[in-house]
């Protein structure tokens, strides 16, 4: 025991060096590191957005959506190859969630049908009962399109919300469907919501001027009935021809601006090179006759068309204010995404609160070490004194620990740390009563501290073992903050344990060498 | 600088005796604890019923009277406001909306708009019905695996009558902390299941820890009758389990009363659970093994070396 070896002080040195290299970035300010060597640990502990202030937004991609685009211009695809074919059908349509089915009239043509569909589609299994042919998009064809629709989300997420590439934040695929978007340090979390809250699809088409006979209940074919879109003043509804002009996806950039003769706020675009020409085209082939302007199935404005419009460029006025016509033009900019988001789950917390949940669990964690360190004193003299040495260093490798594993720090992780400094002691406090039955039953100071440290072990280990159950539970099963809770607690524990084992040890080894005590202080 | 000991070195309480006093109180705990649960029910907080949850200050004192009428001509059901910390600071919970997420939505930007900026808004949370059903079960499956796992861990440390024993003390804890929290109407949510999980961690700690000692009489003690070797085990944990209980409580108080008004109900549920479960260590789970059939004689699991003197 009093023979604590070489090799086995060093390594107690040196993790505590290191403990205290990683944790002491933590008491500077950030310019005041930027002057350090660049081998010296340099990183402050992460904090989590409910410290920090920020949002969490956890939405979902309306997959859905996705599909049933696919399967409708299946469906279109399909009609125009019937007919082209002069097959005859009927009840063509989407069946269940993924698959599409026509009944061919004249059962001797079917095989020709089937043979035809079969070039026609991609990704999708053929089956046919009772000459109803069943086009099913297959699993792969589903998981792959989920996939890329998921990405481009993130994408197209990214651009909106952070234009400039200039932000920390993190978009990240979580389950099949779904993306949390965590950002830190943002203001204004209803703005973001709104950028994501319109799946920002814009197309243009010309408009059909059989507006009254449609209103009566007969929709001409190819034409479609449209809101003009709320919020305006201008109300009721609009005929749009359902063949697209050009659309959105042909925009180069928009950006925010002001008419030059109403003053208005507006947002002026380009297209590229293809949308440029189909533009020029179509306006010249339809000079004084309205086309629509459609943002997510909603008409922006109709204006008549009073000159072709060949530069491709151009403006888009819907009296807007200039928050709208610049949440817009960046709308515009980033692109559309491929399904609707719905958003699951929010959690966003200030400035001021995340600032006060700080200072708050910073004196929480100062008073509470503080009385901790008073009563071990008090209950175990010097040896408490060894034990408060310990509980300083933990203190010291849980905020390293923390630091080097950048894992994230959150209010309740605040609470884990607090809770293991009344804890960590634990060990210690075992170790000591232990050491006094030892001496109570008679034996000297130096084998009373080694049966003590000896026999206290398996009882440590036993009791924290359990604990680490429960926080790694916690871990996996928590979201954000418990997670931070989880984080803290299992790093609480391993430090506590080789603290108050190995450090006390080595400063009742170190005591004992020096004073050789015949009776002990305990 | 010299000790003071707390507990006296030959203290000799009698827990076992009477033993049947503290089972008949915690069978009644228990009791209660069901029928607050059953009847009062718990007060969830949105993360497991869904809803929104908005934290806002005023310049002066709020006046939530005023604030409750206005919110409350919105229409949005059930609105409950309460004062946070201090007169400044307002908890407004609006109950889930009707219809699907984008509903709930449209609730707070109701809120907002009508609250304006007057307020500072410190913490706005909305949790979806979605969500709020995942994480319902994901934290009821937390707290089952936890108590399986430790189960599984105690039963392979020890005997299964020392897994059956520390699952009954447990047990014991988590019903009635979710019985207080029934009772005092405290919100349950997230952090309360990570409070429970922490106070089964603790609670298996002391309990452990009197086992261990249980477990080393048995092999010292070969004759002494099982009620006095439960009872010298005990009394001679008993500086340590008062002492632990002391330093966790110190710093949770730190906590509770200094931590801030966002984890107070969290220090809370763990100011109660080690108050309980240092409870239910001494005098239900150490109890509780006289009943067990325990066999005396070489036939404990475990290690010797602890037996052999160094």
């Amino acid at each position: 025991m009093v023979n604590f070896s070489k090799s086995k002080m060093i390594g107690v040195f040196i993790v505590c060096i290191l403990g205290l290299a990683f944790s002491a970035p933590n008491f500077f300010k950030e310019q005041t590191l930027k002057n350090l060597p660049d081998w010296l640990p340099h990183k402050h502990i992460n904090l989590g957005l409910d410290l920090q202030g920020g949002s969490h937004l956890l939405v979902e991609v309306e997959f859905s959506a996705v599909i049933n685009e696919q399967l409708e211009s299946v469906l279109d695809d399909v009609r125009t190859e019937l007919r082209k074919s002069r097959i005859k059908y009927t009840g063509l349509s989407v069946d269940g969630k993924t698959s599409v089915k026509v009944n061919i009239r004249e059962p001797e043509k079917t095989e020709q049908a089937r043979s035809l569909l079969l070039k026609l589609v991609k990704q999708m299994d053929i089956t046919e009962t009772n000459n109803t042919i069943r086009l099913k998009l297959t699993e792969k064809a589903i998981i792959e399109r989920r996939n890329s629709a998921i990405a481009q989300s993130i994408s197209i997420i990214n651009r909106r919300i952070d234009p400039t590439g200039t932000r920390e934040l993190s978009i990240q695929r979580q389950g099949d469907e779904r993306i949390l978007i965590q950002l830190p340090g943002v203001k204004n979390p209803e703005r973001i919501k709104r950028l994501l809250g319109k799946t920002a699809k814009m197309s243009f088409h010309l408009t059909d001027n059989r507006l009254d006979e449609a209103m009566r209940g007969r929709i001409p074919p190819g034409s479609k009935l449209l809101p003009r879109i709320a919020s305006k003043q201008e109300r009721g509804q609009v005929l749009i021809k359902k063949r697209v002009m050009v659309s959105g996806e042909d925009l180069v950039d928009s950006q925010p601006s002001t008419d030059g003769t109403t003053g208005e706020p507006v947002v002026s675009f380009r297209f590229n090179s293809r949308g440029s020409k189909k533009f020029g085209k179509t306006t010249a082939a339809n000079v004084n006759r309205p086309f629509a302007i459609v943002l997510d199935g909603e008409v922006i404005s109709d204006p008549v068309i009073r000159e072709p419009i060949l530069g491709g460029s151009g403006q888009i006025s819907g009296n807007f204010s200039f928050q709208e016509a610049t949440e817009l033009a960046l709308l515009l900019r980033a692109g559309a995404l491929p399904a609707p988001l719905t958003i699951l789950e929010e959690r966003s917390v200030g400035p001021g609160l995340g600032a006060d949940s700080i200072a708050a669990g910073k004196i929480a964690s100062i008073i509470g070490m503080v009385l901790v360190i008073a009563f071990m004193a008090i209950a175990y003299g010097k040896f408490g004194v060894m034990a408060d040495i310990a509980l300083i260093i933990n203190m010291l490798l849980i905020l390293g620990g923390l630091s080097a594993l950048q894992a994230t720090l959150t209010l309740p992780g605040i609470a884990g740390i607090v809770l293991t400094i009344g804890m960590a002691v634990d060990a210690n406090v075992l170790i000591f009563e232990r050491i006094r039955e030892e001496v109570r039953l008679g034996m000297g100071p130096v084998s009373a501290i080694d049966a003590g440290y000896k026999r206290a072990f398996t009882t440590i280990i036993d009791a924290n073992v359990t604990t680490l159950i429960a926080a790694a539970l916690l871990f996996v099963f928590g979201s954000g903050p418990i997670k931070g809770f989880a984080v803290t607690l299992g790093i609480g524990i391993i430090t506590s344990m080789f603290t108050a084992i190995m450090m006390t040890r080595l400063l009742v080894v170190l005591w004992l060498r020096r004073t050789n005590p015949k009776k002990l202080p305990l | 600088m010299s000790a003071l000991n707390l507990i006296p070195a030959n203290i000799n309480l009698a827990f076992i005796p009477k033993r049947k006093i503290f089972m008949a109180f915690s069978a009644l705990l228990v009791l209660a604890s069901i029928f607050m649960f059953l009847g009062k029910g718990l007060n969830y907080g949105i993360d497991f019923k869904g809803g929104i949850m908005l934290e806002v200050r005023t310049e002066k004192a709020a006046d939530i009277a005023e604030m409750r009428s206005i919110l409350g001509s919105l229409g949005l059901g059930e609105v409950s406001l309460q004062e946070f910390g201090q007169p400044t600071d307002v908890l407004i919970r609006i109950q889930r909306q009707d219809g699907d997420e984008k509903a709930q939505q449209e609730a707070i930007n109701k809120i907002k708009a009508i609250l304006g900026t007057s307020v500072e808004y410190r913490r706005t949370e909305f949790v979806g019905p979605k969500v709020s059903d995942e994480l319902f079960w994901d934290g009821l499956t937390a707290v089952s695996l936890a108590i399986f796992a430790i189960l599984i861990y105690i039963w392979f440390r020890f005997e299964w009558q020392f897994g059956f024993a520390a699952i009954f003390a447990l047990s014991h804890d988590v019903i009635t902390t979710i019985g207080i929290f029934a009772l005092m109407g405290f919100e349950f949510n997230l952090s309360t299941v990570a409070a429970v999980l922490t106070i089964a961690g603790y609670s298996i700690n002391d309990t452990v820890v009197v086992f261990d000692r249980v477990r080393e009489n048995l092999r010292k003690y070969k004759k002494l009758p099982f009620s006095e070797l439960l009872n010298n085990s005990i009394n001679q944990t008993l500086s340590r389990t008062v002492i632990t209980s002391v330093t966790t409580l110190l710093a949770l108080l730190a906590l509770y009363f200094l931590g801030g008004e966002v984890i107070r109900d969290f220090s809370f549920a763990m100011i109660w659970g080690v108050l309980i479960g240092t409870y239910s260590s001494i005098f239900l789970a150490v109890p509780i093994l006289l009943n067990l059939n325990i066999k005396r004689v070489g036939t404990l699991v475990g290690d010797v070396q602890t037996e052999q003197n160094p």
